[in-house]
């Protein structure tokens, strides 16, 4: 909550580039003038409109998205000055940055439990949850054991039904500050999301070459 | 020369050459280009006198300094092949060692760069050019046939490239327009554009495959269109896969023939093009017939090739099978199977090739949409978004990055920054330390790619970050940030976090064109400066008279009677005389026939005058009439 408090005071002091008037810091364009502002400090779902809570309305995600979009794109100002096209293309990027962090659960956890104080390791670090170890090996000898795209489907299909339930579980223990089993719930994620895209990318090498 | 215009105030007058905002579209390909532009919301390819929109990619160097673009440029291929430069897309922000790795018998003599970039230079023509200069000649031949269309100059243009080009092709692109006299409003990927020009935009929102198979790249992208807003959600393909490799197999086969002949097989660089061009007639002929022949005449001993439609298909087939491999991944990418995909929209002449349909149709379960010209479907899309930019609309294109940008750390390890399919305009940042107590600076190596060591990516620019505060090894904080913009091209900037200090970057473009040249490239276009000019002028001397002509036409349907037979017959003498010289190059010529149709019009433009006060002032009263007057 530390990072809020920042925002809120940086807020306060924000002035329009141009034209000097105060400005909220939440607001795109300056209330005075009319033109476009940097993106300023908002988190992710501040910027986009939405609650802060792990359970995201995707489809109300995609709306406000493309409605900014359609405001802050460069595009936009492709007949405006080099500066508002500068300013215009932060704005863009920060709003690309919030979406994709909202959009896929994984980074959305991540993100979520860094704003709670969960401490995560970062990517790359060793798992340390031996349940978990040893699961990830028996899955990896069964996918090195699939020889058809079917067989790999299965395991896919596993891994994906054990994913949908961690998820459904991630907003309950998001809900009640449970900082173990958040940690916890995303590491599992984080492994699932990995094996996915081995297991996939496994099972279109099969389906190509079978062809 | 505006005597026989009569117009009231606040009418709109004789159509005028065109709004101040115009801007064009031009697919810059590597065996076609093509340019095309908008009008409300309408794309048109423009056209050369005998009704052609293909300019082929092809540039002669004469002699005499003179350079020849397109067809022309081509019927030259036979007689002097060391003067024409072809197929240059390909060397686009490449080095030497990938012209090497290309196998190309393509390619002129090349030669590495010289000084600090590597980008490949070609000799042609007795200079060694790069291929941005070439490329720049190729689109000021684009800019001039638009011009002569529109009669009017054009100085912005969207220029579109494949989704797949790196950094380092883009930015060429782009400073090849820039060498041509033309600002990019914007780089537009091909199939974005390519959808654009079906209209996608407003058809039945959902992902679409846009599979375009040119002459010298492959592109397979999938596109996912909501309430007006284009996403590309995955984007992948193969910069070196094309029709041209079509050609290849098939003329390959016809050397190979020869050669257990015992006849003469292509001795040099021009023999392998006549080689090349025979293949690409069959190849075509293939599209419909079931045979065709290729006929070759090479050392002075002639040989005919019958090749069926199964004999190509069996050539071709391992080639067809790669873009359909590189399907299935970007699907995989996107976790999206076939079956999710609402239409395919095939792009690229190679198209045209049955096999690409079948194999297309099979891996959707669907019927492709090909009703637009797969030629000019990417250039039509350019010039919708071109009009888009600078008079508005509803559309918006959303990229993402072809490739993944990362930095060379310890061991030659890449640190992905920003991963493929990343939204763009995106900026992400890195850290990084020191490794040795007191460092001051520090070497950074940008790549893109896929793969796991920098060697196996491209390598897109290095540069050091200086005056870092002294500090034990581990201590300083380095902030390196990338930025992509909406043209998918990146910027650098790094700050050592612990003092703030904002570090000077110096990028040096591994494959890409320094100031220094771009200055003398830029100075050596003033040699072409006087042809440049001149086209310039007789662009404007064809608009001025056809502006008369326009007057003249509709001051004879208002007022015809003020003439009588032989005044009329006159002006009709000296109108025709016009015309004709507006169909010819000769801006004199044009100029002198313009004034003395305007010298014959000038008593008809009196009466005119005459009659057009008479009316204006009958009916008045005394005080209307002078508070007209006054």
């Amino acid at each position: 909550m530390i990072m809020s408090t920042a925002a809120a005071t940086a807020s306060e002091t924000a002035v329009c580039w141009s034209c000097g008037a105060a400005t909220a810091d939440a607001t795109a364009f300056c209330a005075t003038c009319g033109l476009v502002q940097p993106p300023g400090q908002s988190d992710h779902f501040t910027r986009l409109g939405l609650p802060r809570s792990f359970d995201v309305d995707l489809a109300g995600l995609d709306r406000r998205y493309f409605a900014l979009q359609r405001q802050l794109h460069p595009d936009r100002f492709a007949r405006k000055t080099a500066r508002e096209k500068a300013v215009s293309q932060q704005q863009a990027a920060t709003l690309n940055e919030a979406y994709e962090t909202l959009k896929n659960p994984l980074r959305r956890a991540r993100y979520l439990a860094l704003q709670q104080g969960v401490d995560l390791p970062g990517d790359g670090r060793t798992i340390d949850d031996p349940e978990l170890l040893m699961e990830a090996m028996e899955r990896r000898e069964a996918l090195a054991e699939a020889t058809t795209a079917v067989a790999v489907q299965a395991l896919e299909s596993a891994a994906d039904s054990e994913r949908a339930a961690l998820l459904r579980g991630l907003s309950g223990l998001f809900a009640a500050d449970d900082k173990n089993g958040v940690r916890t719930a995303i590491l599992r994620l984080a492994y699932l999301d990995k094996f996915t895209e081995e297991a996939r990318a496994r099972r279109f090498n099969l389906g190509t070459s079978g062809q | 020369m505006t005597l026989l215009e009569i117009h009231e105030p606040g009418e709109t007058p004789l159509p005028h050459a065109g709004e101040e905002t115009l801007a064009i579209g031009i697919d810059l390909g590597t065996t076609n280009s093509v340019v095309a532009v908008a009008r409300d919301g309408k794309p048109e390819a423009l056209r050369d006198d005998h009704g052609a929109s293909l300019v082929p990619s092809v540039v002669y160097y004469g002699a005499d300094g003179q350079v020849a673009v397109g067809t022309l440029a081509q019927e030259r291929l036979a007689q002097e092949p060391d003067r024409i430069a072809s197929s240059i897309k390909r060397l686009m922000g490449r080095g030497a060692a990938d012209v090497a790795v290309l196998g190309d018998v393509r390619a002129a003599v090349v030669e590495p760069g010289s000084g600090e970039t590597d980008m490949v230079r070609l000799r042609i023509g007795g200079r060694a050019r790069t291929p941005v200069e070439i490329s720049a000649d190729i689109l000021r031949a684009l800019r001039l046939r638009a011009e002569v269309a529109l009669g009017k100059t054009i100085e912005r243009a969207v220029v579109t490239v494949p989704a797949y080009f790196d950094d380092a092709a883009r930015t060429a692109t782009r400073d090849a327009a820039r060498l041509a006299g033309l600002e990019v409003l914007r780089l537009v990927n091909e199939p974005t554009a390519a959808a654009l020009a079906y209209g996608l935009d407003k058809a039945v929102e959902g992902v679409y495959a846009i599979y375009d198979l040119g002459g010298g790249t492959f592109d397979f992208s999938l596109l996912r269109l909501e309430k007006g807003v284009f996403q590309v959600l995955a984007t992948g393909g193969d910069a070196a896969l094309g029709g041209d490799d079509f050609d290849h197999a098939l003329a390959e086969r016809a050397l190979a023939e020869r050669a257990s002949r015992g006849q003469p097989g292509a001795s040099s660089a021009g023999e392998a093009k006549i080689a090349l061009l025979a293949a690409r007639r069959a190849k075509e002929a293939l599209t419909d017939a079931a045979q065709a022949e290729i006929n070759l005449v090479l050392g002075g001993i002639a040989s005919s090739h019958a090749i069926t439609a199964g004999d190509f298909e069996a050539l071709i087939g391992p080639l067809v099978d790669r873009t359909v491999g590189i399907c299935a991944r970007v699907l995989a990418d996107a976790a999206l199977d076939p079956a999710a995909v609402h239409g395919v929209v095939l792009v690229g002449g190679s198209t045209r090739v049955p096999l690409v349909r079948r194999r297309v149709a099979a891996l959707f379960g669907t019927q492709p949409l090909a009703d637009i010209d797969p030629d000019e479907v990417v250039a039509l899309g350019a010039a919708l978004q071109a009009e888009a930019l600078t008079v508005g609309s509803d559309t918006l294109l959303l990229d993402v990055t072809p490739l993944s940008l990362g930095i060379e750390t310890m061991g030659g390890i890449v640190e992905k920054v920003i991963p493929r399919n990343a939204p763009i305009p995106v900026s992400l940042a890195q850290e990084f330390t020191t490794y040795q107590d007191g460092q001051a600076a520090m070497a950074l190596h940008v790549v893109q790619g896929e793969r796991e060591m920098a060697a196996d990516c491209r390598s897109l620019a290095r540069f050091e970050l200086q005056g870092i505060p002294p500090m034990a090894a581990g201590a300083a904080r380095i902030r390196v940030t990338f930025t992509v913009d909406a043209d998918g091209l990146l910027a650098v900037a790094a700050q050592e976090k612990t003092t703030g200090v904002v570090q000077r970057i110096e990028v040096k473009p591994t494959y890409g064109i320094s100031e220094e040249d771009m200055a003398r490239m830029l100075y050596d276009s003033l040699e072409h400066a006087q042809d440049d000019m001149e086209s310039r002028l007789l662009v404007e001397a064809r608009v001025e008279a056809e502006r008369l002509l326009l007057a003249l036409d509709a001051a004879l349907t208002v007022d015809a009677d003020l003439l009588n037979a032989s005044e009329r017959a006159d002006l009709d003498a000296d109108a025709t005389r016009l015309r004709l010289a507006i169909a010819g190059t000769d801006r004199d010529a044009i100029g002198a026939a313009a004034q003395a149709l305007e010298e014959r019009s000038k008593a008809f433009a009196e009466r005119r005058m005459d009659r057009g006060i008479r009316s204006a002032l009958s009916g008045l009263s005394l005080d209307q009439l002078e508070s007209k007057v006054g």
